[in-house]
């Protein structure tokens, strides 16, 4: 968590993405979908946050929203202590050189039609960053980093497999030196051989340039792997937050537990209680009232379905571990 | 559990499967053998492209032709020959003795018709049920799968219901005809994990209430770990390794079976340095090695697997088998069997 020094590379404050739901004749707005609903954190320098939850818990929308590829509808997004939300498309360009994204489905996130060179210069080309040529060397250098050969710049998306696509769409986000990258589960897509050689790759990258990390994933066996520190979402906001030794170690909210216990063990000896939640995620349209986990959760007590549970520090001051739940009153 | 004695339920032999492509004959099984007893549940597990989806639509005879080809080999249900079988004779086994269900199952469903209307169907063509007792026997159905409510359901479309349920439903259809055989391709890889484990609880009850076998094509360790007995692991068209759960995984032999189990993420109470890996990546099935696939990403590997195609042995119906040249050696204690 933030050390301290105040000024984070990255803070947000109480961030909100709702999108309206339109309907009827008129296509008024009829509800709105809490895709992320007041969600605050900080990420320092060379630190990642990893982010789990299931589908449609906001996870990816928060992650956009903070490249502001979606428009937040409230709340602050610090960089380096200047709020961005709000900046106009021109001065927002410094911020976008600095802040970069890997996306999920390498199928889908590189054109087509241009070569593995055009894709990673691309970013290059748009800054305006360096001569033809010294973006030429750029490319050979960042294919170099990401592991791959020179040979393949004249090469189309087309021919590499999923892995080394993901290498490819990692270069282009590298291309000009991001102090922070937002990674939208960037192996969920990729086979379990080839995944461990991606993850691999993004921890040497941060250990390496000290390029700091919001890492978003459905898994936590992934997320533990890269991350410094882990949020859980569930609903559009955070339910429990704490470093990785602390949440794999000690997990306090019963989702999180929940979701640790549903992971398959591959080892078919491991006896252990599985915490099966019943029923489906609410429809974040129509959010339940309290604690959003109430409807499924295998603790819930009377107060649970009319309070909002307040986010609570159970760490230390140091060493935080906040967690949003009234078992821990 | 089966005993050795017992006929197989399922027998595929020397299946060999063709696509044909843009750029020349693909071979998506090459050879492929195993047998399938009652009641027991066997994972097939592999990446993509190794063939699993493949084998498991052979059995219900739904290769799309063309591109695809059964080019030799064969494959026998309750001793009956399914290669060659008239269309019209595989479907009184196809949802019916034999059912599948899908990874995704919102394309799997159709999405202008009722929950009910798609159910009914099934049971009316191959039980020659009335409409109203097929309903009832529809609704009974969804209640066993731990459907809320399934009076009220069946009269939902697809899209009403989350994803869960839909697999759910897909799983009420396909066990209405009392099947021998489920082929469950990814049943869950659509789901999110809490939605997995409702799932695969479910199927786990369903198989013993129903007395049926059940083929899981998976690429989740983990998945095969919890509900198998036995396992399938295949590398681009080839059976690598069939043997049973304990042994796979306290005691793989093929490489790409231990590499494949060393670099499953998982929690773990230190994290590592750095991950184990398998190197490389998985051939092009239009450029394949003439010896062992697995040759160029092995540790094991030397001058005779990039020569020779090694076969799965021995060729008993119940014991462990492997097909490399260099396997790990088996560790003579284990689990009396």
């Amino acid at each position: 968590m933030s050390g301290q020094d105040n000024t984070a590379l990255l803070e947000v404050r109480d961030l909100k993405k709702f999108f309206p739901v339109r309907g009827g004749l008129l296509q008024r707005v009829v509800t709105q979908v809490r895709a992320v609903d007041g969600v605050s954190f900080k990420i320092d320098k060379g630190h990642t946050l990893g982010l789990v939850g299931e589908s449609g818990c906001g996870k990816s929308t928060l992650g956009r929203a903070i490249l502001r590829l979606h428009e937040p509808t409230s709340g602050q997004i610090l960089v380096d202590g200047q709020d961005i939300v709000g900046l106009q498309r021109s001065q927002l360009g410094v911020h976008r050189r600095r802040m970069q994204i890997i996306f999920q489905d390498p199928f889908a996130s590189l054109s087509p039609r241009r070569t593995v060179a055009q894709i990673i210069r691309e970013p290059l080309d748009v800054h305006g960053i360096g001569t033809s040529k010294e973006r030429e060397r750029r490319v050979i250098e960042l294919l170099a980093d990401v592991g791959m050969g020179a040979e393949i710049r004249d090469r189309y998306p087309h021919e590499f497999s999923g892995g080394q696509r993901q290498r490819i769409g990692i270069a282009r986000a590298l291309a000009l030196d991001p102090e922070f990258i937002v990674a939208d589960e960037p192996v969920s897509a990729l086979d379990v051989s080839v995944q461990s050689q991606v993850l691999n790759l993004i921890a040497e990258l941060k250990k390496k340039r000290g390029i700091a990390f919001l890492f978003i994933s459905h898994d936590l066996a992934v997320i533990q792997h890269v991350s410094d520190e882990i949020g859980v979402m569930y609903l559009g906001q955070i339910v429990e937050h704490a470093t990785v030794g602390d949440l794999y170690s000690e997990p306090k909210h019963p989702y999180t537990q929940a979701l640790m216990s549903a992971i398959p063990v591959p080892d078919p000896t491991a006896k252990r209680a599985r915490i099966v939640l019943e029923g489906d995620v609410p429809s974040p349209m129509n959010p339940p009232d309290g604690c959003l986990f109430h409807t499924r959760c295998p603790q819930t007590q009377d107060r649970c379905s009319t309070t909002v549970p307040a986010m609570v520090n159970v760490g230390s001051e140091t060493n935080p571990h906040r967690v949003a739940c009234h078992l821990q009153d | 559990m089966a005993d050795n004695k017992e006929t197989p339920l399922l027998s595929v032999q020397n299946l060999i499967i063709e696509f044909a492509t843009e750029n020349g004959v693909v071979r998506a099984t090459d050879n492929i053998s195993f047998d399938i007893f009652p009641n027991e549940t066997v994972g097939i597990v592999g990446e993509s492209g190794c063939g699993k989806t493949v084998t498991g639509l052979s059995i219900l005879g739904l290769i799309p032709s063309p591109p695809g080809r059964i080019v030799g080999g064969s494959i026998k249900f309750m001793g009956r020959e399914l290669v060659g079988l008239a269309e019209n004779e595989m479907r009184k086994i196809r949802g019916c003795r034999i059912s599948m269900i899908f990874q995704e199952p919102m394309t799997a469903l159709n999405p202008v018709f009722t929950v009910g209307n798609q159910m009914t169907d099934v049971l009316m063509r191959h039980h020659g049920l009335t409409r109203r007792q097929a309903r009832d026997s529809a609704i009974e159905m969804l209640a066993k799968v731990g459907i809320p409510a399934p009076a009220k359901r069946i009269d939902e479309y697809p899209h009403q219901l989350s994803g869960g349920m839909r697999q759910r439903v897909m799983i009420a259809m396909a066990l209405s005809c009392d099947p021998k055989l489920l082929i469950a391709d990814e049943p869950t890889t659509a789901l999110d994990v809490t939605t997995q484990a409702q799932v695969l609880e479910q199927i786990s009850k369903l198989q013993a209430e129903f007395h049926m076998a059940v083929v899981l094509i998976t690429h989740d360790l983990g998945v095969v770990a919890e509900t198998c007995r036995r396992a399938i692991v295949m590398y681009c068209g080839r059976i690598v390794e069939n043997t049973s759960i304990e042994h796979l995984f306290t005691n793989p032999r093929h490489p790409y079976a231990k590499g494949l189990l060393d670099s499953i993420p998982q929690i773990r109470s230190r994290r590592l340095e750095e991950l184990p890996i398998i190197p490389g990546r998985v051939p092009d099935l239009l450029h394949l090695p003439p010896g062992c696939r697995f040759a160029a990403r092995c540790p094991r590997a030397d001058e005779l697997c990039n020569e020779q195609i090694p076969t799965l042995s021995p060729a008993g119906t119940h014991a462990d088998r492997v097909a490399c040249h260099h396997p790990y050696a088996a560790e003579p204690a284990g689990p009396a069997s």
